[in-house]
């Protein structure tokens, strides 16, 4: 019999490794019960794991589109206790892919890092992804997502440079790149050196390669798949929700809008096809 | 010192650090690089000893408070007059060492956070002096309360760019003004108003205010041949008080940080973020703030935009902790009254932030023997301050 490490709540969920969709959204946005059915719509739409953000009052990373998105989450009464209950349903609901929970270090913080940690586990959340701390500081939070068998997602960036090496040996789950310098959101172009950033990122990454941060068009979605493992679409996901704001707040109009928003994710991320 | 600090993870005990995305980990190591390179330069030090001597007008006054010793009956009563440097506040000394530090590093564009104006004021000053291009990020809320400075500022040359996110006041302009910078990094220089941010910031801003406490100490001695027994500064972000406290915290002076109370200490509407707040992040710094039982960031209250601030400085975090600095709170209205004390008294009106600090020496010098000294720190001048306080006479 040969000796295997045991996967983790991730590993096991994540069904496969290549041309993989992520996308993000917001909890609570527009309501907790349409964030519910929208994450079951993301898994039907094709996404391989899903991002689910929590609001924060000052999310220095994130462009106008997903702070709009966590003032109106906050403003529903939205946090990170809320947000880690929504899991548990969408599990309920038919969400097999992992999910991964996106909040900023504060509210981690203030809940404390080890409940913190086991509330994932006893949530059935995946994987964690803290914007805004570096390798440098992550240590803390690490011990204990080790120990409650969640993943902690790390970030490069195209300036992280000779950072790069260390930051990938210690990448589990997917590692997130992030495009281009700046905060989320839509960009015109995508960064001309992404190609030579991205092959430099997978060499020495042993976890799947995701780009996000500015991918917003099918175009941008194919030219990354080419040079990576994956694309996180954020905030163009989270504009195509918000479009249908009304009708997916409605119990009796959400069922009509969660199908539109199908069809317009599978064109984003598969086209015309 | 005993303990150096900050240590080579930018910490000051538990407060501190680097809490902020990956894009940035690099435009920090290539400021922390610059300033160690620079402070070791003995060129860099007297370009910036020069442009303080020769445009801020320093050193700048230590004034003995005659009529205001004489009335309490107390302690003997010193003022360090930061209110006279150049724009009317110790802010410029940290903006002129920032910029000529972004000028050494080939940046040719400086971008700045504001609440009421002051630091906007003394970045779009410097920029103009040496050169720079400056954008300015001050909230929409803080444009219509203080229209003179933006004016100030656009007269200057600089772009005063309206922050409409979040609560759309400081800590919204200090987000805004990160953000910006993440997508510019590579040809701007983010100049940081206090004591706050990731490191190395709270160390920089500090190395750049010290020149008060220093001058301070030198020039008490002169008058008094000692050490003043107490020392009073104001804090919001911190970075006055520091400036003047880091330089004694190795001597047997008792310091006096005074945050503020705003309406009350005991009500939802105040700034006393050490004595009010808890630990946690803030604008990628580790130290109090005021937050929400779910982390989530409150706006703080203060009729002083200056002390108007979330957070505080990763150090004063440390210094309370350790005990070294006493903290204490004073209100609107204590130092609405302290404004009119230094005024008549002293023939000095003092910027709201200060009348903090000098309300609560008054209180404090009352009960302390005429032997004893203290000195307190007007870190500016009320002038900008006229229209607040007119209001509130009138009200009242």
């Amino acid at each position: 019999m040969t000796q295997m490490v045991e996967q983790t709540r991730f590993q096991k969920r994540l069904k496969r490794e290549k041309n993989l969709f992520i996308p993000f959204i917001m909890s609570g946005d527009p309501t907790p019960e349409a964030t519910v059915e929208i994450a079951y719509t993301m898994q039907q739409s094709g996404a391989d794991v899903l991002e689910l953000g929590v609001p924060y009052s000052d999310p220095l990373a994130d462009g106008p589109t997903i702070q709009e998105a966590a003032g109106r989450a906050l403003s529903q009464g939205m946090n990170l206790t809320e947000a880690m209950k929504l899991v548990p349903k969408m599990r309920e609901r038919g969400v097999t892919i992992p999910i991964v929970l996106f909040t900023y270090y504060n509210p981690v913080l203030r809940y404390g890092l080890e409940a913190f940690a086991k509330a994932m586990e006893e949530n059935d959340v995946d994987g964690l992804l803290i914007p805004d701390i570096p390798l440098e500081e992550s240590e803390e939070i690490r011990e204990f997502t080790e120990q409650y068998g969640v993943e902690l997602i790390s970030l490069v960036a195209p300036n992280s440079e000779e950072r790069i090496k260390r930051i990938a040996e210690q990448a589990k789950g997917f590692l997130y790149c992030v495009s281009s310098l700046g905060v989320t959101g839509e960009r015109k172009d995508m960064n001309p050196d992404i190609a030579s950033f991205l092959e430099k990122v997978k060499h020495y990454s042993q976890v799947p390669v995701a780009v996000g941060f500015g991918i917003s068009s099918y175009e941008q979605v194919k030219l990354v798949q080419g040079h990576s493992d994956g694309v996180i679409i954020g905030s163009k996901i989270i504009k195509l929700i918000d479009a249908h704001r009304e009708a997916l707040s409605n119990e009796t109009t959400r069922a009509g809008a969660l199908q539109e928003l199908q069809s317009e994710v599978e064109q984003l991320v598969k086209g015309n096809e | 010192m005993s303990v150096v600090y900050p240590d080579n993870r930018g910490r000051y005990g538990d407060y501190g650090g680097q809490f902020v995305p990956e894009t940035l980990m690099a435009p920090l190591k290539e400021i922390e690089d610059a300033l160690n390179e620079a402070m070791k330069d003995e060129s860099f030090q007297k370009e910036y000893r020069n442009e303080l001597e020769h445009y801020s007008g320093r050193p700048t006054a230590l004034t003995y408070a005659d009529q205001l010793t004489k009335t309490l009956g107390g302690a003997k009563i010193y003022l360090k007059r930061e209110d006279l440097n150049h724009t009317g506040a110790h802010k410029l000394n940290n903006a002129i060492g920032q910029a000529l530090l972004a000028k050494r590093m080939g940046k040719k564009k400086i971008i700045a956070e504001t609440g009421a104006g002051q630091h906007g004021v003394a970045s779009a000053t410097v920029a103009a002096k040496l050169g720079l291009e400056c954008k300015v990020f001050m909230g929409e809320k803080d444009i219509e309360r203080q229209q003179l400075n933006v004016f100030r500022m656009q007269l200057l040359g600089a772009e005063v760019i309206s922050v409409s996110s979040g609560d759309k006041t400081l800590k919204d302009a200090t987000n805004e003004a990160i953000r910006y910078w993440v997508a510019h990094c590579d040809d701007h220089y983010y100049l940081i108003g206090s004591v706050v941010g990731p490191h190395p910031y709270p160390k920089m801003v500090r190395d750049f205010q010290r020149v008060i406490g220093d001058e301070t100490k030198r020039q008490f001695k002169e008058k008094e041949g000692k050490l003043p027994d107490r020392i009073y500064a104001c804090v919001g972000g911190g970075s006055n008080a520091i400036g003047m406290f880091y330089p004694f915290l190795e001597d047997d002076v008792e310091l006096v940080g005074i945050e503020a109370a705003g309406k009350g200490i005991d009500t939802p509407d105040h700034a006393a973020t050490l004595l009010n707040g808890t630990q946690g992040i803030i604008h990628g710094s580790m130290t109090y703030l005021i937050q929400d039982d779910h982390g989530q960031i409150v706006e703080p209250y203060s009729i002083s935009a200056g002390l108007d601030y979330p957070g505080i400085g990763p150090e004063h975090a440390y210094l309370h902790s350790s005990g070294r600095v006493r903290y204490e709170s004073i209100t609107d209205a204590e130092a609405l009254e302290a404004v009119k004390t230094l005024s008549q008294a002293e023939g000095i009106i003092p910027a709201i932030e200060s009348a903090h600090a000098i309300a609560q020496a008054v209180k404090e010098a009352k009960q302390m023997d005429p032997s004893e000294t203290i000195v307190i720190n007007v870190s500016g001048r009320g002038d900008k301050d006229m229209n607040t306080i007119m209001e509130q006479f009138q009200e009242g």
